[in-house]
């Protein structure tokens, strides 16, 4: 059902945790559709510099994130907010269709994130 | 894929054939070839070997060989019973537990699509449909009564006699999917009184593709497959002579070996249970320990999602089941464990894992070990758990 690429990201995930000093947060998602995601950013000079995840849910909702958080670490604000959950399938060799809204999901939280950065500055 | 080193706890999915019964089949696709409708000596070779069968099916289940009819397997006897019973515009009225399996919810619904009530009957927390129940919402609307005897998420053992005793009183027929349980337990469709039965040989290592369904004698139930003139007409399809000799073998060895085999396979998952309780935190067990099939455990681990444990349990090895196997493809939470009350997220985290004869006490103990650290690293992963730690560090603090 998974690609290799998706069963290796969720075997090892990156960036898993919660960032102590971070500056923008995002969290989306609910329990009872079985993802949760969490973002943390730590955004400094408008850039990325650093960037984890907390997220329940499946192996899909779990690799997207660690995908997603490599994808925009060093990232201008900017060009963190054009990134879209495409970029993060693609990173993952493809999901199945019922996984995409993991995908579409991570963006989100990405972009939830970078908001709550916004209205803290 | 060879399977040294991999531990096999989904045996509700499915088991492996039984060499011995593989044996005896063999000689029936190469050999004793013929078509069971054939008049010659090829032909009648393969009826004698069906005959037998049946005889041996009718006499372990304790019924007559001619209440005996052959299937495809456990879903057609259940699209069979639910989809046979005619239903008229006095009787109009189908029952079916809520914690059914899909294939018998799936063909409840199309009989709903083309004009029937259906209802839903409901279950404790304890994943029991109550006789109390039934009889509140059965009435002579009602033509039948589906209760499965065991269920395939969270074993447990429903009160059939009880069900079809209601049930007959208000004049509808019983059907039973007893597909999980048979080959697990005893189970005499007589002694419960039902009306049909649906199993499935490949529950019991026996070959996949072949079932049963028992149609008690004088029981009015219609054909779902036209074709020839096989099952004495009640069922078309060139007879499957290989896999019902297996079907037959694999169901004489559970019957005889019954006893032993329930009394090591409790054993087994009453090690794995306590061993899963002693060292995983914040798990819940899921349905009844009474009146449960012996060996069937089905956990919820807190905070993380049960496809995601499945994974990390497969990579290293160890194969089990979230829900049933036949939801997998879909994204809804265990229908069963929402109809016992449980919420989508405690729903979402459950795992079953169904023991078999082959498994050992051995491999419990390393399936523990690995189950608790894949748990203990996706609750690393999870803001559920986050955040539970904070309130109880904030509680305790």
């Amino acid at each position: 059902m998974y690609t290799d690429k998706v069963m290796e990201i969720f075997s090892t995930p990156k960036n898993v945790g919660e960032l102590k000093d971070a500056n923008g947060i995002g969290n989306v998602g609910n329990a009872s559709c079985g993802d949760i995601m969490k973002i943390f950013l730590r955004i400094e000079n408008n850039i990325i510099q650093d960037v984890s995840f907390l997220t329940f849910g499946c192996a899909a909702a779990i690799a997207s994130s660690s995908a997603a958080t490599e994808i925009i670490k060093g990232m201008t604000v900017e060009n963190a907010l054009k990134v879209t959950n495409k970029q993060v399938v693609e990173a993952l060799g493809g999901l199945p269709q019922q996984k995409i809204h993991c995908s579409v999901l991570v963006e989100q939280a990405i972009k939830a994130a970078i908001a709550d950065y916004k209205t803290r500055l | 894929m060879k399977n040294a080193n991999k531990i096999y706890f989904d045996h509700s999915a499915t088991t492996p054939v039984d060499r011995e019964v593989l044996k005896q089949m063999l000689p029936y696709f190469s050999d004793t070839f013929g078509n069971a409708s054939s008049v010659h000596g090829f032909g009648r070779s393969a009826v004698s070997a069906v005959d037998a069968a049946r005889c041996k099916v009718a006499e372990i289940l304790d019924v007559s060989p001619k209440e005996i009819y052959f299937t495809s397997g456990g879903t057609e006897a259940a699209n069979w019973a639910i989809k046979g019973v005619k239903l008229t515009e006095k009787r109009n009225r189908i029952m079916v537990s809520a914690i059914e399996h899909s294939a018998v919810l799936a063909a409840a619904k199309q009989v709903k699509k083309d004009g029937a009530e259906l209802i839903l009957l409901p279950v404790t927390s304890e994943g029991f449909v109550q006789p109390s129940s039934l009889e509140t919402l059965i009435n002579e609307q009602t033509a039948l009564v589906s209760v499965m005897l065991a269920n395939n998420e969270i074993g447990t053992i429903q009160p059939v006699k009880e069900l079809a005793k209601i049930a007959h009183k208000a004049g509808a027929y019983f059907y039973t999917d007893a597909v999980q349980a048979v080959g697990s337990i005893v189970v005499k469709p007589r002694e419960l009184g039902v009306d049909m039965l649906s199993l499935s040989a490949h529950k019991f290592y026996g070959p996949k593709g072949i079932g049963v369904l028992y149609i008690r004698a004088g029981t009015h139930v219609d054909k779902l497959i036209c074709g020839g003139h096989q099952e004495r007409t009640m069922r078309g399809g060139t007879t499957n002579v290989p896999l019902i000799v297996g079907l037959a073998a694999a169901l004489e060895k559970a019957a005889e070996n019954q006893q032993d085999n329930l009394g090591k396979v409790s054993k087994l998952r009453d090690y794995f249970v306590r061993g899963v309780e002693k060292n995983i935190p914040y798990v819940i067990f899921n349905g009844s320990m009474k009146n449960r099939l012996p060996q069937n455990a089905n956990f919820s681990f807190d905070f993380i999602e049960g496809e995601a444990l499945l994974l990390l349990l497969d990579h290293a090895g160890i194969a089990c089941s979230t829900g049933s196997a036949c939801s997998n493809e879909s994204l809804e939470p265990s229908h069963v464990l929402l109809a016992m009350g449980k919420s989508s997220e405690k729903a979402h985290g459950s795992l079953r894992f169904s023991f078999g004869i082959h498994n050992t006490k051995k491999e419990i103990d390393i399936a523990v070990k690995v189950l608790a650290e894949a748990v203990a690293k996706l609750r690393s992963y999870s803001p559920l758990y986050h955040e539970f730690c904070k309130e109880v560090n904030h509680v305790h603090g």
